[in-house]
Parts: structure tokens; C-alpha cells; sequence
């Protein structure tokens, strides 16, 4: 049987969100814009990748770091101080809403983070008139990437026993994946073993597919296949941490 | 109304509960009378399924711990020891975010809601932050919460600490008026105060174990009635008698100052353990 309780977890998190709005819509918009100035503006300015500009590049792979920073910090931040600082999670915990209802409410509540920043980002791409397309398939990759890295997110906050394992885990996990999947520069330009090595990173496969569907081209199944793998893996492993959190 | 068999809780090198067995009867109050680090949070965080259980079984409401806790949860409200209330939220937002979890239908919630805000005196501040709430304020939320969802079984874990007495005496107030409704609930303290007055049974907690187990006014029967107090400087130990008159009798041969009075639930713990209960 579904259990429905998801839809509270989810109801929960969109009224906080509604509450401090602005915050999370300045929060969404500091890193990206920091990217768009330094590696759009700055460093890209003059280079071109293929037949391209660097702007036309670098949009797609800065939506997917956005999408991937919001909804992987959006969960795993407050389910992290909520289980460590405010102790809200253990009426969650004490309540009948299973633990798959409960990861599914907060992964969804991240798919929302990071789908709001990608549309950000994507509304600053119209504004600059990129030459990009943004379709119903270009959103769904979002989504997919949103709800694997909001996966991502319930797990380091059920597995981290401290703030500073919080901190650790975004330093050693997240930031290398931010840098190095491709989002600033074609995996193509690197040697072996660094160009198969980085297609580790789920975040790899989401830059590949944003990029193909964004200058109209045929995703390669193999970045969907892959991105969908991870978001079903990681949403199992989320789920069975939130099913073994003892407090 | 809530079983405990031979109940253990093993964390890595320490045993917080150890083979703990008792009964709470339906529609009574039960406490858990013992210091800091007694077991007695260890103990409702097994019966409330937010620990698991490492030997011995447990039933509340008919119904295994272990077995099917989501049914357990069904039965059961908490009201923990920390102020785990939605901060970000109003009173009324988290009294509705608890009746979602427990698909309350939105009439019913709504009703449910104003009752017991009115009930915690806060219908006023219905619409204002959790964060700007004081310490007592905080606390009537969070009990109205654990019975949001009329749950058979009530564990109330330390509900005073750090309270004002003034503070405390309204929320005593709100755990008779629970009682006469007929909900059975569980509470755990290490204020003798709290434990003589609200509980019908208390059972008494030390390093683990279930030391003794009794209506108050028994357990200090047994103690004697009559306890003998030496002062600080005095440094004597304290003597139960069962009559005033050989409590009387003893005070006077003793040197120094002493008092007597009548025995409380802190001699009684005192005289099964030989230790103190400190805040």
C-alpha cells in the first residue's frame, strides 16, 4: 500500500520554504551568479568551445550544479540540524508515516529547491538570449538530477552524526563533483584515466544531458540510464537510513 | 495498558536499561521517579519506537513494540523532554502538521485544533511563530501536540524540567484534567515533588534497574512514615521511623541540629540506594 504520509512530509517543507521565501530565493541565486560572472563573463570570455560560444557551454552545467547544490543542501541541512539540533524529526519519527513516505516527502521537497533554481538560472539564460532551448525534456532531466541528489541529501544527514561530518561530506563528496563533472569544461579535453573516472559522478551524466537537450541534440541514453540508476539506488539507501535511524 | 518484560538496553559499553519489567494500568499515571542518567528516557524511547530494543519485549496498548511499531504508533502520543517544536511554524501550523501525520480529516483536525489551544490557554497566540513562545508556553504546545491525535497512551518524558514553579503547577493541571479523561499516561521525572503529587504508582529507577515499585504513599509507608534529618554539618544519616513520637524520641538524642518531618519520595529513593537524586 502507498503510503499517502509523504504528501505531509512534502506539505511541511513547501510551507517552511513559503515562509522564508527570500532567503531561499537569494540562497539560489549567490552561487550561480558567482559562476555565470567568473566562468561565463571572466574566464570564458573569448573562449569557444566548438562551434559555440563558452556562455552557450557553461549555462547548462551551472543549471545542473544549481539544481544538484539546492536540492542536496536544501535536504540534507535541515533534516541535519533537525535531527541533531531541533529534535523535530523524532515526531516524524513517532508518527505512523513510514520511512520511505518520509524520504520520498523530503527528496520531493527537493526536486522543488532544485527545479526553482534551475528555472532561475534558465530565466538569466533568456535574459542574456543564449542560444539554448529549454524544453519539457531539458525540465525532466532537471527533475531526475533534483531527486537523485535530494536522495543523496536524507542519506548524509541520516549517516553524519555531527555538523562538521555535514561539512566533511559536502568538502569531500559534493564540491569535487561540482568541479570536476564536466560542468566548466567537455570531459572530452581530459586524458585517461580522468575522462572515465569522472563518469562516476552522476553529475557528469546530468551536465551531458542538459547540454545535448539544451543545443537540441539527442540525449546519449547512456548519461539517462545512469542518472536514473543513481536516483533509484540512492533513494533505496536513503530510505533504509531513515528505517535504521535510532536516536 | 503498556507491559515491560525483562526489558535491556545495550549502547557499545553501557547498559542504560537493564532487564527493567513493569505495568502500567490503563487509565492511570504511572512515573518513573529517578536521577539523570537513571534509564528512564532510554526506557520510553524503547516503548515509543525511537530506540531500538536489545533484549526482553515490550506491548503498549496490546500491541509488541518490536513487532509492528507502526501500529504502536498509532496508539501512542510523545511529548519529549527537548522542546521539539517546529519553530519556523505557528502553534496552529504545528497542531496541524501533527494531525496530517496522523490523517486526521480536516474537520476534525480543525475542531481538534482550537480545543486543545484553548485547552493550553493559546488559542490567542494561535498565529504567532513557536520561536517567540517562552519556555512555558512552549511546554503546553508540546503536550496539546502529543494528544492531538486522542492517543490511548501518553508519555510525557521530564514535562516540568527548568520550568517555573507557577509554570509547573498549570502543566500539572493539564496532566490531572488528561487523567480524568481517562488517558493513560507515563511520565518520567526527577522531581519528588512532581512524582508525589501527579502519579498514582511511581516506580523508582536507579543506574539501570527498577528499584521498587508502589503508590507513593505506600512506598513511603514502608520507608517510614517519619524521617529523622541531620543537618549539612551534622553529618549523620537519616533514620525512618514509623510513629512521630519515636522520631521524636530519636531527634532528641542525637547532637546537633536535626529535623523531622514527614517522609518523601527523595528519602525513600535515598534509603533503597544509599545515593541522592540531584537535579
Amino acid at each position: 500500500m502507498i503510503d499517502l504520509g509523504f504528501y505531509t512530509i512534502f506539505w511541511r517543507e513547501m510551507l517552511a520554504i513559503r515562509k522564508k521565501f527570500w532567503k531561499v530565493l537569494s540562497g539560489s541565486l549567490v552561487m550561480p551568479l558567482l559562476y555565470l560572472v567568473t566562468f561565463g563573463w571572466g574566464i570564458g570570455r573569448g573562449v569557444r568551445v566548438g562551434q559555440g560560444n563558452y556562455m552557450d557551454f557553461v549555462l547548462p552545467g551551472i543549471i545542473a550544479l544549481s539544481a544538484m547544490n539546492s536540492s542536496f543542501n536544501g535536504v540534507s541541512v535541515t533534516l541535519n540540524i533537525s535531527k541533531l539540533y531541533y529534535k523535530t524529526i523524532e515526531e516524524i519519527l513517532v508518527s505512523p508515516v513510514s520511512p520511505w513516505a518520509i524520504t520520498l516527502g523530503r527528496v520531493l521537497a527537493g526536486c522543488v529547491r532544485g527545479m526553482f533554481s534551475a528555472c532561475l538560472i534558465v530565466l538569466i539564460g533568456l535574459v542574456l538570449d543564449v542560444n539554448l532551448k529549454f524544453g519539457p525534456g531539458f525540465f525532466s532531466v532537471v527533475l531526475l538530477l533534483s531527486f537523485a541528489f535530494g536522495a543523496l541529501g536524507v542519506l548524509a544527514a541520516m549517516l553524519t552524526r555531527s555538523h562538521e561530518d555535514m561539512t566533511n561530506f559536502s568538502n569531500f563528496v559534493i564540491l569535487p563533483m561540482a568541479f570536476l563533472s564536466g560542468t566548466f569544461f567537455s570531459p572530452d579535453v581530459l586524458p585517461e584515466p580522468f575522462r572515465s573516472l569522472i563518469l562516476i559522478y552522476p553529475l557528469t551524466h546530468g551536465s551531458i544531458a542538459l547540454r545535448s537537450l539544451a543545443s537540441a541534440q539527442s540525449v546519449p541514453f547512456s548519461a539517462l540510464a545512469v542518472l536514473s540508476g543513481y536516483a533509484l539506488l540512492l533513494f533505496v539507501l536513503a530510505g533504509l537510513s531513515v528505517k535504521r535511524l535510532e536516536l | 495498558m503498556v507491559r515491560l518484560d525483562n526489558l535491556v538496553k545495550q549502547f557499545d559499553d553501557v547498559r542504560a536499561v537493564d532487564g527493567v519489567s513493569f505495568e502500567v494500568r490503563s487509565g492511570e499515571v504511572f512515573g518513573l521517579l529517578g536521577p539523570n542518567g537513571a534509564g528512564k528516557t532510554t526506557t520510553i524511547r524503547m516503548l515509543t519506537t525511537l530506540a531500538a530494543i536489545t533484549a526482553g519485549s515490550a506491548e503498549v496498548a496490546g500491541i509488541n513494540v518490536s513487532r509492528d511499531p507502526i501500529a504502536v504508533k498509532q496508539n501512542i502520543g510523545l511529548a519529549p523532554q527537548g522542546l521539539n517544536l517546529e519553530i519556523e511554524l505557528s502553534a496552529y501550523e504545528n497542531l496541524e502538521f501533527h494531525g496530517r501525520l496522523h490523517r486526521m480529516r480536516k474537520r476534525d483536525r480543525e475542531t481538534r485544533i482550537r480545543e486543545l489551544l484553548e485547552f493550553s490557554e493559546l488559542w490567542d497566540k494561535r498565529d504567532v511563530q513557536v520561536q517567540k513562545f517562552s519556555g512555558g508556553m512552549k511546554r503546553r504546545l508540546l503536550i496539546a501536540r502529543a494528544i492531538m491525535h486522542r492517543p490511548r497512551v501518553l508519555f510525557l518524558d521530564e514535562p516540568t524540567v527548568g520550568l517555573d514553579p507557577q509554570i509547573r503547577r498549570r502543566v500539572w493541571e493539564m496532566i490531572m484534567a488528561l487523567k480524568s479523561e481517562g488517558i493513560t499516561i507515563l511520565v518520567t521525572t526527577h522531581y519528588i515533588e512532581e512524582a508525589d503529587f501527579l502519579c498514582d504508582r511511581v516506580g523508582i529507577m536507579n543506574r539501570g534497574r527498577l528499584v521498587a515499585l508502589d503508590t507513593p504513599e505506600n512506598l513511603k509507608n514502608q520507608t517510614g512514615r517519619f524521617a529523622v534529618v541531620c543537618s549539612r554539618s551534622n553529618g549523620c544519616n537519616a533514620r525512618f521511623f514509623d510513629g512521630r513520637e519515636e522520631a521524636v524520641q530519636h531527634a532528641s538524642t542525637v547532637e546537633g541540629d536535626v529535623t523531622v518531618r514527614q517522609t518523601n519520595l527523595e528519602d525513600v529513593f535515598i534509603a533503597l540506594t544509599g545515593e541522592v537524586i540531584r537535579d
